[in-house]
């Protein structure tokens, strides 16, 4: 700082700038704002773009912008049930998500001694595989001949011509299946930083594990639980291959209308307004969520 | 005795036994109700497990614990009265002072919860910082929302697991006449783990010395410092000079002991061995010296040909090396009360110390022990 009479007393000023400095941290942040212009902003404008184009266009015919916002009126008129479902189905899952996560992350977290790099390696093991395999070997595990439907029946839980496959049932369980680990993984990485003295203290004072448990170890691993929940919930939301594989014509989630709409029909005006409308409706959900959880009050 | 006494802490033939090792071996321990008690020793010494077994956070292998009548050996932490003031705090950083220090009352539902906290948060001056994080105070603060959180609930006994060994030298000082101020309000027994020998002289009432998982000594802390009865006490309470001794046997009230050619003299009650060979003991700033043929204010166990081979100059006192004539180097302190000047280094000297503040004990110990864990 320069050195100033002190009865001057102004605002500390900055000290005489040297271009070359300020420039510094524009160049830092350059290839990440390129990397966001080029595979964010730019699809994004053109799925905008998409969304206003004139709805009677077609892939010969080519499409005219013609910032045609009914598009977006008639894809929530006509596509409704499937948006609906899409949520419904990714916060059922993200719900079963969090309390198998949770108890996997704790046990992991506290009981999991010196296993605790081999149970995690066995959390993240099912990437090896690819997502599409993974979901295609659920078909044979949900299968009505398979083992866990015959069990199900044995017992009565299913009835003799029930089904497992081709039912919500089974594009839940394949949905909490495949972003189980986007749960456990934050979730296990905020249990594992609270200090097992603090839970000590709670009994210490007079609280049993159960009340330790909600007044403590909840409350420090809500930075996990948020991450968690979004990670799962965002990408189970936008899913399309687990209601295409496990479910069945009316378990259609706006991912699979999104994906007709631009593969079989192209009806790319609509296509693009459902995807703008389910980001939006996402975007919008995850704010109020954040800002309920109020992450940034916890440490 | 045993009306008065009905709520001491009693802790009887304790043992605790990990895979490897035994922490603590048949501990047998009374703390009086109200009393501050210091339990010391170096780390490892079992003084964190003996703690932790009464806290409820650690089961003992065998033993019991009792707080007056109630037997606690295996009651769960959040049952019994006692309450623990953490090493590191273990302060609940999602919650801010007020309701770190109000935890204990809310989980007992207790009544009047506003008014307890606003009296304890004022006992600890720290009525300002309610609304505040933790994280956000400062070394001392943390400290005292620990000893708030717990004191609030006004526990039988009160646990300190080495409380102020996170602070700095000073704010250590200001803290232990703070906690000894407070535990005088509030009257409650307070147990005190530490290894700093001078946090539990300036603090506790009572102490016992701890190591390798059993008492090696408990009393006063005068009582410990003048009269140690182990090697290990005197040299881990403060500093000794111990010299090898063969015990002549008891005269009356003394007994007399031929010590490198001279005989020295020690009081009966002092004398921690009565036959063989003996230490005898003598802390260094009952060592008095002076330089050769000048007298010494000391009647008996006078020494000559002794020479100075080291002189430390430490403000209140000089700390001197003598050399005797069998070799072995004493420490002799001195105060600086500036009725003498500082005795040079080479300076041959007389020695001698008064036979009431000798201490004898048992040649079987290590003369060493408990020097390096000081």
């Amino acid at each position: 700082m320069a050195v100033q009479a002190p009865e001057a007393a102004p605002p500390p000023r900055a000290p005489a700038v040297r271009p070359r400095r300020k420039l510094t941290g524009y160049w830092l942040i350059l290839p990440g704002a390129l990397w966001l212009g080029l595979f964010f902003v730019v699809p994004f404008y053109s799925l905008l773009a998409t969304s206003l184009y004139d709805p009677n266009g077609s892939v010969l015919g080519g499409y005219d912008m013609t910032y045609h916002f009914a598009n977006f009126v008639d894809a929530i008129k006509d596509y409704w049930e499937p948006l609906l479902r899409s949520l419904g189905y990714a916060g059922i899952a993200t719900l079963i998500c969090l309390v198998l996560g949770y108890l996997l992350a704790y046990a992991i977290a506290f009981k999991g001694g010196r296993w605790r790099t081999l149970l995690l390696v066995l959390v993240i093991a099912p990437f090896f595989t690819s997502f599409l395999l993974r979901t295609l070997s659920w078909k044979l595990i949900l299968a009505d001949d398979g083992f866990v439907v015959d069990a199900l029946q044995s017992v009565h839980i299913l009835g003799a011509d029930d089904r497992l496959l081709a039912t919500p049932v089974a594009v839940i369980a394949g949905l909490t299946y495949n972003f189980l680990p986007f749960m456990v993984l934050p979730l296990y990485a905020s249990l594992e930083k609270i200090d097992g003295r603090l839970i000590e203290a709670a009994g210490d004072l007079y609280a049993s594990p159960v009340r330790a448990f909600f007044k403590v170890t909840w409350p420090l691993s809500l930075p996990g639980v948020v991450a968690g929940t979004l990670l799962t919930f965002i990408p189970a939301a936008g899913d399309y291959v687990n209601a295409q594989l496990l479910g069945n014509p009316n378990t259609r989630m706006a991912g699979n209308v999104i994906q007709d709409l631009f593969t079989k029909t192209s009806d790319y005006a609509a296509a693009g307004a459902l995807s703008v409308i389910l980001m939006l409706i996402i975007v919008g959900m995850v704010m109020a969520y954040v800002r309920t959880a109020g992450t940034e009050d916890l440490v | 005795m045993s009306s008065v006494a009905d709520r001491d802490l009693r802790i009887s033939k304790l043992t605790k036994e990990f895979a490897t090792f035994t922490a603590v071996k048949s501990l047998d321990l009374v703390v009086p109700q109200g009393s501050f008690f210091a339990l010391l020793g170096p780390s490892g010494c079992g003084k964190t497990t003996t703690l932790r077994m009464v806290a409820g956070l650690d089961t003992p292998t065998s033993g019991s614990i009792h707080l007056g009548d109630l037997d606690v050996t295996y009651e769960k932490p959040y049952r019994r009265p006692v309450n623990t003031v953490f090493q590191n705090y273990a302060l609940f950083p999602h919650l801010d002072i007020y309701e770190n220090v109000a935890f204990g009352l809310r989980r007992r539902r207790s009544p009047e919860v506003a008014r307890q906290v606003d009296e304890m948060l004022a006992l600890v001056e720290l009525t300002s910082q309610a609304r505040k994080k933790p994280p956000q105070l400062s070394g001392g603060q943390q400290q005292r929302v620990a000893l708030a959180r717990a004191l609030i609930n006004r526990p039988e006994v009160l646990l300190l697991d080495e409380p102020l060994g996170a602070l700095d030298l000073k704010l250590r000082r200001s803290m232990q006449l703070e906690i000894k101020r407070i535990q005088t309000e509030v009257g409650l027994t307070f147990v005190h783990v530490t290894h700093d020998q001078e946090e539990a002289m300036t603090m506790a009432d009572t102490i016992a010395v701890m190591n390798a998982g059993v008492i090696e000594q408990m009393g006063s802390p005068t009582e410990l410092y003048e009269n140690p009865a182990t090697t290990f006490v005197a040299n881990f309470l403060g500093q000794s000079n111990l010299i090898a001794g063969k015990i002549i046997g008891r005269e009356g009230d003394v007994v007399k002991v031929q010590m490198e050619g001279t005989v020295v003299s020690i009081p009966a009650d002092r004398a921690h061995a009565d036959h063989g060979d003996g230490w005898v003991g003598i802390r260094p700033e009952k060592v008095l010296i002076a330089p050769a043929g000048q007298p010494i204010d000391a009647p008996g166990n006078h020494m000559t040909g002794a020479y100075v081979t080291d002189v430390s100059f430490v403000g209140v006192s000089t700390q001197y090396l003598v050399r005797m004539p069998w070799g072995q180097e004493l420490m002799a302190f001195e105060q600086n009360t500036g009725v003498r000047g500082i005795i040079p280094v080479g300076t041959a000297v007389d020695v001698s110390w008064r036979p009431e503040f000798a201490f004898l004990l048992d040649a079987s110990q290590d003369v060493n022990a408990g020097i390096e864990e000081a």
